[in-house]
């Protein structure tokens, strides 16, 4: 047990050099944080500065079976609401429960301490529509 | 009138309705936006959901909604929400719930999937899959209280949420929803203080446990602090709402009834928990008297406990047909079941020994006075029973401050005084029509005649209201164009929700109930979407150009598209850009080629009276935002009025009511749509204010009436041009009767349409509509009813607010210690020792010269945090040693 867990907390750190080949955008401003068969799910820094001010998350249930696309969560700040579709399927395994009592991580860390749940990844081939860093940020640029 | 079922008629303090519901200045504003201005009836409603939480034992309260049924149809509809993986939701209704709730209920069910089982509390199945909720009322239609604890529990285990309709009078005797377990409690509040008015407008009262707090319909007041860290209130929570989520809100509920719920929120504040409690028990006694009286009688009344309502089985057949002459003599209204030889009578604080004695008369009983010397309390008496009430209500300092007449008139006067309305200045609102509220059109809401009417009195007693409820019908068909009018749909919204239903139900009589889709324009209202989830159809959205119209090509595409499943489009006209649109009888026409049916927004009929109909260019069926172009004063957030017009061919599937079928309803060949409010007239009391203006009118003044707003929307568009942006107008320069001004853009500093909003209060204004329909802009709309020298007063102001910006864009002033952004400037800010801003005192609060401390109009709070209140929720009275937001969370 112990040595697994070893093994794990290493290979998140040499997962963790190589963030950025992890990170898949999409155009409707989430991003996934795929680890081995995991993806953590969250919005990015472009879709928090325009929402403002986030007051509440509304996060998904653990166990939720979703497909690409569905609406997993919901992000409000006082004047808009940003509805958060899953870039991947799969079941829901974890959830941040901190969003709950601290809604505005999204603001502060939006890509990283702010992710909203965690999903068991069905497909993989999901991913390959997808966007990586570079090109995300070209396509805000031509906007 | 012992009928009950709702309604209440009692003596309501004439103080009250004369400085409340008769005075312009909480009747003539607005839905409290620009919070600044509003902290008065804020207030106010903080007070009413301090009060429906207290009584209902249940933490969270709205502030307000429409009617009772249309509270339970959201309980139901919230419960469905929370239930959202259920393939197949189940609501359960016991029967005896108020006829007109559950005819409401069924309605809304139909087009949301959820399946409505109607039976006996005691045998229903709570394994029943699927089910999300199950509603009882307390006391029931009967008049019984029952402890529905262990169906409360039942419906826990299967995860379902219960649901409580309750008597708020009557929970300040027994014990409240919320200590059974109730999940949701709701009901009309119309028996504190309100007017029967033949069906409405009151306020529903709707509260909820913790858990529910986001997901609860309609407007809410929270606490939050200000730019100087003291308390002030907002509307909070309102990305629920339909401006925002659209299709996704909670409810499609814009109006509430605000003036209703202030009514009913100083009803309690001028009682006080022991005054309340001493009219209920009045009202219990009383009934205890009568029951006593009945069981004499030899009539029968079931066991158990009842708190006003009774339901009485005569004994033989001629006790019962001599009792039903004697109350038509003695002009007592009973509630008639279709059960043999029964009555129901129900009693409210107005009764007198004298009523007693006429209904114990009726009964065959002997009178008050002898029935009083030989009273032993039998059954069916509250106190010391399970049911008496023992927790406390009303504990808060403000229900015991104000329990004096002189009191009470000075809280009201405070609060008054905190509110920008139409006796202060112009409110330009864009798509609002702020227009006058005549005293004349006024004057019939508060006489007798038509406030103290029950909506299910006997039709022979109601032959007036008919009469004018028919003229007003034949006026707004003559000014639409169209056939038949219902007036059932008691908001904007609702009109909408109706008006829709009357199209599924046409297209389903002809074979073509398959048809889903709704067009809306991305430029509609946010109800548009919200009213079209709830008729169950799937809305498509349809872009508009970048002239502000309809792009007709997009039309056509989607037309071709969903050829086979088009319901309808939603559209405004005028558009919501404040356009006539060139193309609206095409567009049209392209609906019915390809079998749609279009539904016309009203919501800027003030652009079209006497000028064009809308059932002549081709629309099917329009609502009427009687509470906009036709008068009806806007309560500081509702009520409103929204009857539907419909062509012929839709005439008769309008609205009907089981009880009470409004007229041509129940005409051979109608087949009504269902029940959308709960009177068959929806509010009826303020229709006779659009009855005067019509009357008062005439055809040429109406016409008059709309080409001067649509000549003082030009004016003024033309005016401000040099200064903002003019958005959209049409190919010749024009606008219809508002305009939208651009103020998106001031390179070089940092100013948006809140920072203007908010410096429009320093200059004594109310802001126009704000980031509606184009975020971060603004629409004014001036209506016909001002004149020239406030227009200019408004526009100076406009003037000089864009100087001041210019002087931040130039550098002159510094970009965030500035008049504009530091807006608004309290009294106490501007009056304190200290003064450390680089601008002066003078050009905070008197920046143009015709500004004089006469006139000044201060605002209540500074500007308040918007990000704080919805992120630290507060609904309820705050502590009154509470001097800063901070205090609150200790």
């Amino acid at each position: 047990m112990a040595l697994s867990l070893v093994s794990r907390v290493c290979m998140r750190q040499i997962l963790s050099q190589h963030r950025a080949l992890s990170m898949y955008y999409t155009e409707s401003h989430e991003w996934v944080n795929v680890q081995g068969s995991l993806g953590r799910v969250g919005i990015t820094d472009h879709a928090q500065a325009a929402l403002g001010d986030v007051v509440f998350v509304d996060i998904p249930e653990v166990d939720l079976d979703v497909d690409v696309g569905d609406e997993i969560a919901s992000v409000e700040s006082v004047k808009a609401v940003g509805d958060v579709a899953s870039p991947i399927g799969g079941i829901v395994v974890a959830v941040n429960e901190a969003l709950s009592d601290s809604p505005t991580l999204v603001n502060s860390s939006p890509e990283e301490d702010a992710w909203i749940a965690e999903i068991e990844i069905s497909d993989m081939s999901a991913l390959e529509g997808l966007m990586d860093k570079e090109a995300y940020d070209k396509f805000l640029l031509e906007g | 009138n012992m009928i009950k079922q709702l309604t209440h008629k009692q003596w309501y303090q004439r103080r009250v309705r004369g400085n409340l519901l008769e005075n312009p200045g909480w009747y003539s504003s607005y839905t409290p936006y620009q919070a600044e201005i509003s902290q008065g009836r804020m207030e106010s409603l903080i007070n009413y959901q301090t009060m429906v939480t207290d009584m209902t034992g249940l933490p969270v309260a709205n502030a307000s909604l429409l009617d009772e049924g249309t509270a339970a149809a959201e309980a139901m509809a919230l419960c469905y929400r929370q239930q959202k993986k259920n393939k197949e939701p189940v609501f359960f209704v016991d029967n005896a719930i108020f006829p007109q709730t559950l005819a409401v209920i069924l309605t809304r069910s139909e087009h949301l999937g959820i399946k409505v089982v109607v039976g006996d509390y005691k045998s229903f199945d709570y394994q029943t899959p699927g089910l999300c909720g199950v509603l009882f009322q307390y006391p029931n239609a009967d008049g019984k209280i029952i402890d529905y604890t262990e169906y409360i529990e039942a419906a826990h285990a299967n995860k379902a949420l219960a649901v409580c309709a309750a008597d708020l009078l009557a929970l300040a005797l027994i014990k409240p929803p919320g200590e059974y377990g109730f999940d949701i409690a709701l009901g009309s509040a119309q028996r504190f203080g309100v007017p029967l008015g033949f069906g409405g407008p009151h306020a529903a009262f709707f509260s909820v446990k913790e858990s529910l707090k986001r997901s609860i319909p309609g407007r809410i007041i929270g606490v939050t602090r200000d730019a100087d860290n003291g308390l002030a209130y907002r509307l909070t929570l309102q990305t629920r709402e339909q401006h925002i989520k659209r299709n996704k809100a909670t409810s499609n509920i814009c109006t509430a009834q605000a003036l209703l719920a202030n009514m009913a929120a100083m009803y309690a504040v001028y009682h006080g928990s022991d005054g309340l409690l001493s009219i209920a028990e009045k009202v219990h006694f009383s009934t205890c008297i009568i029951a006593e009286g009945a069981r004499r009688a030899g009539h029968h009344i079931d066991e158990g406990a009842f708190f006003d309502t009774l339901k009485i089985r005569f004994n033989n057949d001629s006790a019962y047909d001599d009792a039903l002459i004697n109350a038509e003599i003695r002009r007592i209204n009973l509630r008639k079941f279709d059960e043999p030889n029964t009555i129901g009578i129900s009693l409210d604080e107005t009764v007198t020994s004298e009523d007693l004695d006429d209904l114990l008369f009726v009964l065959g009983a002997p009178s008050v006075k002898n029935l009083w010397q030989q009273y032993k309390p039998r059954d069916g008496g509250i106190l010391r029973t399970k049911f008496e009430r023992t927790s406390e209500f009303l504990t808060h300092p403000t229900f015991k401050l104000y329990r004096s007449e002189h009191q009470l008139t000075r809280y009201m006067r405070l609060l008054e005084r905190k509110d920008v309305s139409l006796v202060h200045s112009m409110i330009p609102l864009g798509s609002c029509t702020m227009k006058l509220n005549a005293t004349t059109e006024l004057a019939p809401v508060s006489r007798p005649e038509f406030a103290n009417i029950h909506p299910f009195a006997p039709t022979h007693q109601t032959q007036g209201y008919m009469e004018l409820i028919k003229e007003l019908h034949d006026d707004l068909c003559e000014i639409t164009g169209y056939a038949a009018i219902s007036f059932q749909p008691n908001s904007g919204a609702q009109g909408e929700y109706a008006g829709l239903l009357a199209i599924r139900a046409y297209q389903k009589d002809i074979g073509q109930g398959h048809r889903n889709i709704c067009l809306v324009p991305v430029s509609a209202h946010g109800t548009n979407p919200a009213s079209a989830q709830m008729a169950g159809l799937a809305v498509v959205s349809i872009k508009t150009l970048p002239d502000g119209n309809v792009d007709m090509d997009d039309v056509r595409a989607k037309c071709e598209k969903y050829k086979d499943n088009l319901s309808c489009i939603m559209v405004t006209y005028p558009s919501t850009y404040g356009v006539f649109e060139e193309c609206i009888r095409d567009l049209c026409d392209l609906i019915h080629e390809n079998g749609g049916q279009v539904y016309l927004d009203g919501a800027n009929m003030n652009a079209q009276v006497g000028v064009c109909k809308p059932g002549h260019y081709g629309a099917d069926v329009s609502h009427l935002n009687l509470h906009k172009t036709f008068c009806i004063p806007h309560g500081g957030g509702g009520p409103g009025v929204g009857p539907i017009g419909v062509g012929a061919h839709l005439a008769p599937f309008l609205p009907g009511h089981d009880l009470v079928p409004p007229m041509n309803t129940d005409d051979p060949g109608s087949r009504p749509c269902g029940q959308v409010s709960a009177a068959p007239y929806g509010s009826s009391l303020i229709l006779p204010i659009s009855w005067a203006y019509i009357k008062l009118m005439g055809p040429t003044a109406l016409r008059t009436a709309t080409e001067v707003a649509i000549l003082n929307a030009n004016y003024m568009a033309k005016r401000l041009a040099p200064y903002y942006p003019i958005m959209y107008t049409n190919s010749e320069g024009f606008c219809a009767h508002e305009f939208i001004l651009d103020v998106r853009n001031f390179p070089g500093c940092n100013i948006g349409v809140m920072d203007i909003a908010k410096r429009l209060q320093d200059y004594g204004f109310h802001a126009p509509t704000t980031s509606w329909p184009v975020v971060n802009t603004m629409m004014v709309e001036p209506t016909e009813s001002e004149d020239k020298a406030e227009m200019d007063r408004y526009i100076e102001a406009l003037i000089a607010i864009r100087q001041e910006i210019q002087d931040i864009q130039d550098g002159k002033i510094d970009p965030e210690d500035n008049p504009v952004k530091r807006a608004p400037h309290t009294m106490a800010v501007v009056t304190a020792d200290e003064w450390d801003r680089p601008y002066s005192r003078q050009t905070a609060a008197f920046p143009l010269p015709w500004m004089t401390p006469a006139k000044k109009i201060w605002p209540g709070s500074a500007r308040v945090d918007d990000a704080y209140g919805d992120q630290n929720v507060f609904c309820t009275c705050p502590p009154v040693e509470a001097y800063s937001i901070d205090d609150l969370s200790k």
